[in-house]
């Protein structure tokens, strides 16, 4: 049992070494996005895109639901109307 | 209001379709080029959103104070606002610290206490549709908390420096770059019309609302 808990965790640690040599250093002090390789910066444009999207969006939603809701009340009130006009009768 | 509410919006539609031509006329911002024209809609967001959480807690305060009915209609109305420019804000901020900052979300005391109060709202909404008879004084209790969390909000980045710009940015925009400083006037006075138009329209929501309900009793209390 002993014996074969040693070589897993000698396993380990051999298994994990080239993992651990591979890993990049630690960035030392703080670099500005600009200043980043061209493959790891990120481009501007489907962000801003996005942000105006979003916004147009949720409006155009938000509007159809106060429509459809309004709708909703609107009708209710003309099956109310013709109901207390029967019940008048 | 009526009166008022179609030229009201016509000149917000006017002044949202020309908002793009004056947001692509300012000047690129030196460190983070295109992405900082989200500003204009971010900061637009958030005024309107600071507006609709002020109506959402003056209303409350007549509501719960006076019992005028009409504070509740303007209330419920305010606080539909706030969720709908508080998820602008907190998106078109999101998509901006994504390109700026390399982060989605950072939980900084200024964007913290943004998600939190956007959670107040939420909660007020819940305990109307929820909350049973009653629920609107304890939602009107809400919506005057909420509204007291706005200069907490504003302030935050003054008082706990963290990665958000602080709110001297924007008071020194004037100085440093008028262009953007216009455009971002012209963006603010935009959606504070959009504001008021979307207000108006869930107010009339709310008061047919209240008559339905009231030909509803009258109907029940007829023989």
């Amino acid at each position: 049992m002993t014996r074969g808990l040693c070589v897993a965790i000698v396993f380990l640690f051999l298994a994990g070494a080239p993992v651990l040599a591979g890993q990049q250093p630690a960035t030392e002090g703080f670099v500005p996005a600009s200043e980043l390789p061209p493959d790891q910066q990120l481009p501007a444009a489907p962000f801003l895109i996005g942000a105006y999207a979003f916004i147009w969006l949720a409006l155009v939603f938000y509007l159809w639901t106060i429509w459809r809701r309004l709708g909703k009340v609107e009708q209710e009130m003309r099956a109310l109307d013709e109901r207390q006009r029967s019940h008048a009768r | 209001m009526r009166k008022l509410f179609a030229p009201l919006l016509v000149l917000t539609a006017v002044m949202f379709a020309y908002a793009p031509v004056v947001i692509a006329n300012t000047r690129y911002e030196s460190t983070m080029f295109l992405v900082q024209k989200i500003f204009y809609f971010h900061f637009a967001s958030w005024m309107a959103w600071a507006a609709a959480i002020g109506v959402c807690g003056i209303a409350s305060a007549v509501y719960l104070f006076r019992a005028d009915p009409r504070g509740d209609r303007l209330a419920v109305a305010g606080a539909e606002l706030a969720i709908l420019f508080g998820a602008f804000g907190l998106v078109t901020g999101s998509l901006w610290g994504r390109k700026a900052w390399g982060v989605w979300w950072q939980w900084d005391a200024r964007l913290t206490m943004a998600l939190m109060a956007e959670l107040i709202f939420v909660g007020y909404l819940l305990v109307r549709k929820y909350g049973g008879p009653g629920a609107e004084k304890l939602a009107a209790g809400m919506g005057i908390f909420g509204a007291a969390t706005t200069p907490f909000i504003y302030k935050s980045v003054d008082w706990w420096r963290t990665i958000h710009p602080q709110t001297s940015v924007v008071r020194n925009l004037g100085e440093t770059a008028p262009d953007m400083y216009g455009a971002m006037l012209f963006c603010t006075v935009a959606f504070l019309l959009l504001f008021a138009s979307l207000l108006t329209v869930r107010v009339h929501l709310e008061s047919r609302r209240a008559e339905l309900d009231r030909l509803y009793l009258a109907l029940e209390d007829q023989p």
